[in-house]
């Protein structure tokens, strides 16, 4: 897990797109580090994050045109510390500071990555997570201060005006500091609680990604390898945490399937996919992951999630699912998540299981909670449609294009109705 | 660092629970104070009811007196303490302890207080 090696990142030089690439993995890897470290030095995490970013910035300008630098964790250290330094001076704290950021025997771990020593980017990223700062925020402040985007990639993978971005991010930041809200991981009843929001910050990142991919933004960041660089990350850091394996597992079955699921931006539901397109080492690779946090015999809603797409996983084509099984996981699932989404997915199995009008039966009983949601009037339509109620079925599909804001689900319910 | 610590209730709520519940929360709040005692300052106090509320706010040409509390807000302050703890978990698991929050409509707020 280390992407800092001199020649990969050499090899970027001349192609633009791959270059980018490289260095998104590159800041990906390094900017959490320096971003901890330089908040251990500087005791504020708003100072730290802004020079962080800031050498980004010139990063991104720089290398384009001259390569990556054979060392480029050192490069941006160095260039985020005279941003620092530059602050300090502007804010006439130089005098008190500069004796932290000058001695080079302070200085020295800064430019490793810490081989042996804790993590330091787990502290920092349970401080971002903290309950005390709004969910918006805290994907917000994951995405810039663990992954390194900037505040204009983070607005386009959100679909967030720039605006709102920054100003989330610097609301948080200032929340961290004036509040005391302490960057490390809770120990005892409060690591769990913690986790869990992380590992949802991690989730919704993943699903961000979706809302783009096959849309018109161009993303120039891809925002589902950024949230399973960080599930890695988490897991690798946390093995005992068999939520943590599990989110990772979950993540990596839905990579697998990435290359079927949109082919020429156009998406392809999960039983129409080509299963020769899916990644079989990624899914073996979740699999793995899977297990062994079954070993660690602590159920969860991950786990489940990642158990249910492994039953996707399992089968040659759609039509040898074992629905049993996935409906008795959707059962299970509901003793941690009563969520309705996660009731409108369940019901999907039950019409396997049961028939369309026990499905039907269940969806109507969403309908307070889910009306305007596309994806409720998505799945009623299939209901419908499967009993024989062909007008009521079209009027749900056109209700579900009306309220879909993202272009490729347009499209594949325009196909929907045209047929 | 110094945190406010202000107990809110919502007195209809309150009224609605039953009256050993009440008592007996309110019991266990001598102890909660005994317990943290060590981070407690010297400032904290429990309040009149809101009822006894008086609001000075701008105005026009002076500032207007009013009866009653800040807000419409069916939440009132009931008290406050003054703690000093390391940060702000810290402050969020002896709130969290608080008996009082057994019953409903009850919340706590936590501020830090700005150090010169």
């Amino acid at each position: 897990m280390n992407g800092t090696d001199g020649a990969a990142a050499q090899s970027g030089r001349g192609d633009a797109a791959a270059s980018d690439h490289l260095l998104a993995s590159v800041i990906r890897e390094e900017s959490a580090r320096i971003v901890a470290a330089l908040t251990r030095w500087l005791g504020s995490l708003d100072l730290a994050e802004e020079s962080v970013a800031e050498a980004i910035e010139e990063a991104v300008r720089e290398w384009r045109t001259r390569g990556v630098p054979p060392n480029p964790g050192g490069w941006l250290t160095q260039a985020a510390r005279h941003n620092a330094l530059d602050r300090l001076r502007r804010e006439k704290r130089y005098r008190e500071k500069l004796a932290l950021l000058a001695d080079p025997a302070e200085a020295a771990p800064l430019t490793g990555t810490g081989t042996g020593e804790p993590d330091e980017r787990l502290p920092l990223l349970f401080g971002c997570c903290h309950p005390a700062i709004s969910p918006d925020a805290q994907l917000a402040l994951t995405l810039r201060a663990i992954c390194g985007l900037t505040t204009a990639q983070i607005a386009r993978a959100t679909l967030t005006p720039e605006s709102t971005v920054a100003q989330r991010i610097v609301r948080a930041k200032r929340k961290i500091g004036a509040t005391g809200i302490p960057l490390r991981i809770p120990e005892g009843s409060e690591r769990a609680a913690r986790l869990d929001i992380v590992l949802t910050v991690v989730s919704v990142m993943y699903n961000e990604a979706h809302l783009v991919a096959g849309g018109d933004a161009a993303a120039d960041r891809d925002l589902a390898d950024d949230a399973v660089w960080l599930a890695r990350v988490v897991a690798h850091e946390l093995p005992r945490e068999a939520e943590a394996q599990g989110l990772l597992a979950l993540l990596l079955f839905h990579r697998a399937r990435e290359g079927a699921r949109a082919v020429d931006g156009e998406l392809v539901l999960l039983a129409d996919q080509d299963r020769a397109r899916w990644d079989r080492r990624l899914i073996a690779e979740a699999q793995a992951v899977l297990e062994k946090a079954a070993k660690l015999r602590r159920p969860g809603r991950w786990q489940l999630h990642a158990a249910i797409a492994a039953c996707h996983s399992d089968t040659r084509d759609g039509g040898d699912t074992d629905w049993l099984q996935v409906l008795t996981l959707y059962d299970m699932l509901l003793a941690y998540d009563r969520s309705p989404v996660v009731r409108l997915n369940r019901a999907v199995a039950l019409a396997e299981v049961d028939g369309p009008q026990a499905a039907l039966d269940e969806v109507d009983a969403l309908g307070r909670a889910l009306t305007g949601y596309h994806l409720w009037h998505a799945v009623r339509a299939r209901m419908l449609r499967l009993l024989g109620r062909r007008d009521e079925a079209m009027a749900e599909d056109l209700r579900a294009l009306e309220l879909t804001a993202n272009e490729a689900e347009r499209r594949l319910l325009e196909a929907r109705v045209d047929r | 660092m110094k945190y406010v610590i202000m107990f809110t209730t919502t007195p209809e709520l309150e009224a609605a629970a039953s009256p050993e519940l009440v008592e007996q929360a309110y019991r266990r709040t001598y102890d909660w104070f005994g317990t943290h005692r060590e981070v407690m300052t010297e400032s904290g106090a429990q309040l009149q009811p809101v009822a006894t509320a008086t609001t000075v706010s701008s105005g026009g040409d002076e500032p207007v007196v009013a009866d009653g509390p800040f807000s419409e807000a069916r939440e009132v302050i009931g008290g406050f303490q003054v703690i000093d703890v390391p940060d702000l978990d810290a402050a969020i698991a002896i709130v969290k302890t608080w008996p009082l929050l057994e019953l409903p409509g009850v919340a706590v707020e936590i501020r830090p207080i700005v150090v010169y």
